[in-house]
Order: structure tokens, then sequence, then C-alpha cells
């Protein structure tokens, strides 16, 4: 090709690949796209669930700029000459004065202050569900712990920029909160007082909070949990996403559609059905009504003073721990608030780190990109399974008065059977849920083995009765059959032929009982091999 | 005076002087008796006090004593004052069905003359509140926004925010306000029934009363508009937190299943 046809072509090329031209130049976005357009993802509704969080998350960033645009954070006393008839002629801060104004005098004021607040609590609620879909298929595994560190964090984060938020109206309700918040800080040793008057600038309520709380749930968490949500991306980008197992999907490929053109218009679609529903919700029901409350004041209280539901386990914790105190030398340790206080980030972290204990006990190295049925992996469904159920005993702590009211029980009554349920109740249900987790995995093998229940009883010459089983197909024993079995590991002998003894670590030790008690006889069934289907199907009749 | 002393034998003689000497008893008994025991007044309230103490003989002696005095089961009822029969009879309080941590209000069994007629007993056994009047409760010249101020003070830690109702130890509670009829929450604050606390004149004034209950009225009335749409009760963030996860994500997987279920057919090659 000749330099000039080269020029003539050049200048018969479209305005679009001119400007793609242009743009490729410069940016150099031909090879990304080259090499990203065509990024598999599989297809199944659970993988979904981290983009309804990704999707609040941009929703709550929207609403909120537009709410900063309206909202003054300033604890300076105003008296309220809006619309709210009932309010009129109080005394009340800033902050709260401009959220009663956006609620009632800027347009559409409402509608986007309750998208924002139900956005919030749809996104912590989604990420809850999204971090325990990865959980309970061990998609945590190697080589994806970091990511899921990103996520807990992301979790954490959350909680935390939903309750300074949550807060900034100054409305009587959150400053009930914040107070909480400082009878914890205060309950810390040594420290406490200090750290409280610093937080505060000086002693509860202050007239600073409002605006430290501001920029934090406005700037500093936001910006980090932005940063954690690129790195959470570009990590599931770089691992590709896990899948199912199935026919035709091993660990070295991923099964499913294109990135672009499929899973682009699937997302954009997606992402207009979150807002659809969240803005729904929003428009259908109210949300922390701060008219209703009315402004702060530390002189007063009202019953039913919950967090939102996120941080509603600590409330827990606070309502059902016994008011106990130790005082010496003029000085009070307030364990009541303080206890609790040490198990809040404790009962956050056991679910956290449980993927790097479970990690040490397995030894296993190798990438896993297949995911596990919960079933077949009992200790780990049981754990999991025993931790949402003693996050939702402490939930129910932390509403034992509205328990208590509307299903006319003692409120006390109610705090006891959570005291007792807290150490209680995650036992059971750990033992419970590896027993299903058996009984299920049983099911598979004979599913395997003798069929499908047909359901058709046939009666036979000489008057037996049996009921055919359907042989399944090839894919659905492959599937059923495809998971890996751990063999516990054991320390083996701990003398050699000549007597000498072998040092054996205590953490070895350990670890030797923990395999056993996760891969051991009784904690898994040994799946169908190929020799007891093949004695089976050879046609020596029904079973 | 001849006049009259040749007649003092006559026969209707004693009877004029009867007439005399009663007409000037009874008229000095009208100047010196106290006004509020005017005659005719005199003779209803006995009859109401009859008529109430045989209904209290019927429906409340068993718990609360013959004489009101009061037993093991009830407490005695002297010096409640008729506000207390009032309230808790005209709420459905009383007479109570079983002994409980808290006695429920239930269906008025008595009519409001009935209900009367045991006030009336009752405040005959001791000076107590009395049934406040339409002027005491009413809206006129309330001022909503002070209520809503005395409300959060003095009554949200139990009523919750806006008289939702709330908890309280073993069993007992504050109950919801929405629909109580402002004389019944007069009356409660004035006596302070089962385990609330009486606010009398001296602490809340009658004025206050009244901007408690209209502020009441603003907020958990009848014709109270929710801004926001549906109120979830009005219990604040665990109803919320509850209608997010059932409705809002519950919603979202809903269509998350949707769009996976329709997922692109691979083209036929």
């Amino acid at each position: 090709m000749s330099t000039n046809e080269n020029n003539e072509r050049r200048d018969k090329a479209p305005a679009g690949e001119k400007i793609a031209d242009w743009a490729d130049g410069r940016l150099g976005i031909y090879s990304l796209a080259k090499s990203n357009m065509r990024k598999i993802f599989p297809d199944h509704w659970s993988f979904m669930l981290g983009e309804v969080c990704l999707y609040s998350f941009i929703i709550i960033i929207l609403t909120g700029v537009y709410l900063t645009l309206f909202f003054h954070p300033s604890m300076n006393e105003v008296t309220y000459h809006g619309s709210y008839v009932p309010l009129q002629g109080q005394l009340m801060s800033e902050a709260f004065n401009s959220t009663m104004h956006i609620s009632f005098d800027v347009r559409g004021g409402l509608l986007i202050r309750q998208i924002h607040h139900w956005a919030a609590l749809i996104f912590l609620a989604a990420m809850f569900v999204h971090m325990m879909r990865v959980f309970f298929t061990g998609a945590f595994r190697k080589p994806r712990e970091v990511n899921w560190l990103f996520g807990f964090l992301l979790f954490v984060l959350g909680m935390f920029t939903g309750f300074t938020g949550y807060s900034l109206p100054d409305d009587l309700l959150s400053g009930t909160g914040v107070r909480f918040m400082e009878g914890a800080v205060l309950s810390v040793p040594i420290v406490g007082t200090y750290l409280s008057f610093f937080l505060f600038g000086g002693e509860f309520p202050g007239g600073d909070f409002v605006a430290r709380f501001y920029s934090i749930h406005i700037l500093l968490l936001p910006g980090i949990m932005l940063g954690l949500v690129v790195g959470h991306l570009i990590l599931v980008f770089y691992h590709k996403h896990t899948q199912f197992a199935g026919p035709g999907k091993t660990n070295n490929n991923v099964v499913g559609m294109p990135l672009l053109p499929v899973y682009m218009a699937k997302a954009g679609g997606f992402f207009f059905l979150v807002f659809g529903v969240i803005a729904a919700v929003a428009a259908i029901a109210s949300i922390n009504p701060i008219w209703a409350m009315g402004p702060y004041r530390p002189d007063m209280v009202s019953t039913g003073a919950q967090p939102d539901w996120y941080m509603g386990f600590s409330e827990g914790l606070i309502r059902f721990m016994p008011g106990w105190e130790i005082n010496f030398w003029g000085h009070t340790l307030v364990l009541g608030v303080f206890i609790p206080l040490i198990i809040f980030p404790l009962v956050l972290v056991a679910i956290a780190v449980y993927p790097f204990i479970e990690s040490w006990v397995t030894g296993d190295k190798r990438e896993h990109h297949i995911l596990d049925r919960p079933r077949n992996v009992p200790t780990r469904t049981a754990f999991g399974a025993a931790w949402i159920s003693w996050y939702f005993v402490l939930l129910v702590g932390g509403g034992n008065d509205i328990w208590a009211t509307h299903f006319h029980l003692s409120i006390n009554s109610i705090t006891w059977a959570v005291r007792v349920g807290f150490f209680v109740v995650p036992v059971l249900v750990f033992i419970a849920t590896k027993r299903v987790c058996l009984g299920l995995q049983r099911r598979d093998k004979d599913k395997v083995l003798h069929g499908r229940e047909s359901g058709i009883i046939k009666r036979l010459p000489h008057g037996e009765f049996v009921e055919i089983h359907e042989p399944l197909s090839q894919d659905a024993l492959h599937t059923l059959t495809a998971h890996e079995q751990y063999e516990p590991a054991a320390i083996g002998a701990t003398v050699d032929a000549n007597g000498v003894e072998r040092k054996v670590k205590g953490s070895q030790k350990l670890r030797a009982k923990l395999s056993e008690a996760y891969y051991g006889e009784e904690s898994q069934i040994p799946k169908p091999t190929v020799e007891e289907y093949k004695e089976i199907t050879s046609g020596h009749g029904h079973h | 005076m001849k006049k009259l002393s040749t007649r003092r034998r006559h026969p209707l003689a004693a009877v004029v002087v009867l007439l005399l000497a009663l007409a000037a008893a009874g008229g000095a008994f009208s100047l010196l008796a106290p006004a509020s025991k005017a005659q005719a007044d005199e003779s209803a309230q006995s009859l109401s006090i009859d008529e109430g103490k045989k209904l209290f003989a019927v429906g409340c002696a068993s718990c609360h004593g013959t004489g009101g005095q009061g037993s093991s089961d009830g407490p005695s009822l002297v010096g409640v004052g008729a506000a207390a029969v009032d309230f808790q009879v005209g709420t459905g309080r009383m007479p109570a069905q079983q002994p409980g941590a808290q006695i429920p209000a239930k269906k008025v069994i008595y009519s409001q003359a009935e209900i009367d007629q045991l006030a009336a007993y009752i405040a005959s056994l001791g000076a107590g509140p009395v049934i406040p009047t339409k002027n005491e409760y009413g809206p006129a010249g309330s001022d909503i926004a002070k209520g809503g101020e005395l409300f959060r003070t003095n009554c949200a830690q139990c009523h919750n925010f806006t008289g939702k109702g709330g908890a309280l130890t073993h069993g007992k509670f504050a109950p919801d306000l929405e629909g109580v009829a402002p004389k019944h929450i007069y009356e409660a604050m004035q006596t302070g029934p089962q385990n609330m606390p009486s606010f009398p004149d001296t602490t809340l004034s009658s004025k206050n009363k009244k901007d408690i209950i209209a502020y009441l009225d603003a907020v958990n009335g009848d014709d109270t508009e929710s801004p926001g749409g549906l109120e979830l009760g009005g219990l604040g963030p665990v109803s919320e937190g509850l209608f997010a996860w059932i409705f809002g994500l519950g919603a979202l997987i809903a269509v998350a299943v949707w769009v996976a279920a329709r997922t692109a057919k691979a083209k036929k090659s």
C-alpha cells in the first residue's frame, strides 16, 4: 500500500472512526477495550447482588450531592418559620432547620431525601446479602481473599457512613443515637473522657459535631469507599468471575456472555431497574420523618429510639448487657457499656477472618474459580448460618421494645431470651445446619445412584409395587458430583521407626483436630464413585 | 295588732304559723347553705350517687371493696376523683377482665350516664380531680408547637415521638394515643392511671395539657397527613429496616432473578 493510497483512504473515513482514532491516539483505549470487551461473565441471579450494591451506592452519591446543595451543617440556633405547622416557632439547629426546609420547601427535596435514606438501608442490606453469597459459595478462597477484605471494609465503612449521615439532621432520634455513641466512647477506661471531648469539641453535644460528621459523611468515608469500590471492581476483572460447577465449566475457564454488548446492556438496564425500585420504595414509604421527631435537645428522649438496621446489632449488645460497673479509688469502669463496645467489632471480625481460618485448616494453596454448593461444605455453611443467627439475635435485642409491644411480651423476658440466645442459638443453628447439609448430601448421592423419584408407581406381574426412578442426565450427574472432597489432615506417626519422638507443635495438633472436624466421617458424606454408580446401574434392578 | 290578736284562735292559725316558720327556715337555709349545693342540684347529685353506689356494688366492689376502700385485688378509690373514674371506665379499662401487668383498654360497657353516676359516687368518697370541661381540653386557643415541645419533654420517653406507644418493664406498656378522646388524654395526665405518673395542674397547667392534646391531634389524629408516604407504624428505624429488607431488597432480588432468567441466546451457526 503506497502512502498516497493510504492518505486517500484516511480522507474518506467516516466521522465516528475519525473521533475514535483521535481518542485512541491520545488515550490508548483501543487495546484496553479490545482485551476487555469480550470479558466473559457467567449468568446467575446471585452474581447480580454485587451490582445492586454498586448501583445503590451510585444512587446514594447522586442524591447526596443534591442534598448538599440545601443542607447547612451548622448547629447555630434558629427559630423555625417553615411550612410545617406543629414546629413553627420552635428553636432548633440550623442543620435541623435546613433538613425541614429540604423536606417541605425544596422542590423534590423530600423524595430525594427519602431515596437517599432508603438507598442507604438497601445498600447495606445488599452488601450483607452479597457478602453472604460470597461466603456460602466459597468465593472468598484464593485468589480472592483480598477482595473479600475490601468488601468487608466497604460494609463496615458503609455502616459508619450511614451512622454519620443519620446523625446530620440533628433530630431527636439521631441526637439520641449520638448520645449513645458518646456514652460508648466515655466508657473506654482512662482515655474515654478525652476522646469524647476531642470528638465533640467539648462537653456533649457542643456546637461542632454536625459540621464534623458532615465532613466525615460526605468526604472522608465516601472517598475511601469509592476507592475501595474501584479496587474491588478491578480485582473482579483481574480475577475473572467465579462460576458454579456444571458441564463444560472448569477451574480454568469462564462460561457466560461477553461484557460487550450483552453485559453492558444488561448491567445498564439493571441500573435503571434498581433506581426504579428504590425510587418507588421512597415514593411509597416514609423514612426518618424528622418533623415528627422534632429537634434534638439533650433533655428530651423518645421510646423506640433505635439506630438504622445495620447498627441495630450494637443496640442489641447494649440492651441485653447487664448494667455492671466497678468503682475503685473514685474511678468508675462501666462494664455494662464497655463490654458491648469490645464485642461490637468482634462480631464483625468473626466473619471477616473466617476465610483465613479455613485456608489454614485445609492448607489448600490452589486457586479456586468453581463455587461450592453450600451443602457440600457443611462446616463452613453451618458457621455462616450460626453467625447470621447470632447477628439476628442481636437485632432482636436491639428492637426488644418493639417486639414487646407488638407481640404482647414482657421486655424483660425478651432481654433474658436474648442473653441466653446470644450463647445458645448460634450453637444450635450450627448443629442443625450441619445436619441439614449432610442430609442434602445424602439426597444428592441417592439421586446420583438411583435416579430421580418419578412419582410413577408400577405394579409388577407378581404383585409387587415399585416406584420408577428416572436416571439423571449426564449433565446433572456431573453437576452433582463435580465437587471436591478434602481428606482430614493427619499429623502422622509421632514416633518414627527408631522410636525417636517427633516434635509436634500445638498449632499443628489444633489444625489436625479442626481438619478432622471439617472433613472427618461425621462431617461429609463421601460422594458416589464411578464404581458404585456402575455397579448399581448395571442391571441389578431397582433398589 | 288587734286584728291579729282576735284571730289567734282561728282554726287555720296553726297552719299559717307553720307555713311562716317553714318559709323562714327554708329562706335562711337557702341563704346560708353553700352555693354549690343548691336545692335542685342536691337532689340530682344524691340520686346519681345512689345510682352510682348500686352500679359500684355490682361491677366494682368485688375488687375495690364494698365501700371503695380497696382490697388485695384492687386499690382504694377514696380520693381518686371523678376524672379517674371517667378515664378508667370511659376507656373500657375498668371493669378489668383479668389481673395482669397492665389493664388494657377494651370495649366500653357502661353508658356515659352510668359512668357519670359511678364517678359521682367515687367523688363522694373523697375529694379528687373532677372531669374536665370541653373548655379545658378543647382545641380553642392551644399552641401546637408548644404542645410538641412539652410532649417530647414529658411524654415521648414512654409514648414515642408522636404517641405511638412503647414498652415498659415486665409486660407493662405505654399505649398508642391514636384515637384516644381529648377528654381521656386530659384525665390521664391529671390522674396518672396505672403505670403513668400524674401531671396535676401544679406540674403541667391546664393550658399545657390543652397544648399537648392539640399537638397529638395534629401529629397522630384521624386526619393527620404523612408527607413522606406510608408511615410504617411511626415506630422509627425498626420498621423501616424491616421494610427495606422485605420490600426494597426483596423486590431487587426478584428483579435480579428475572433479569438473570432472560439470558442472551447464542446464535446458531
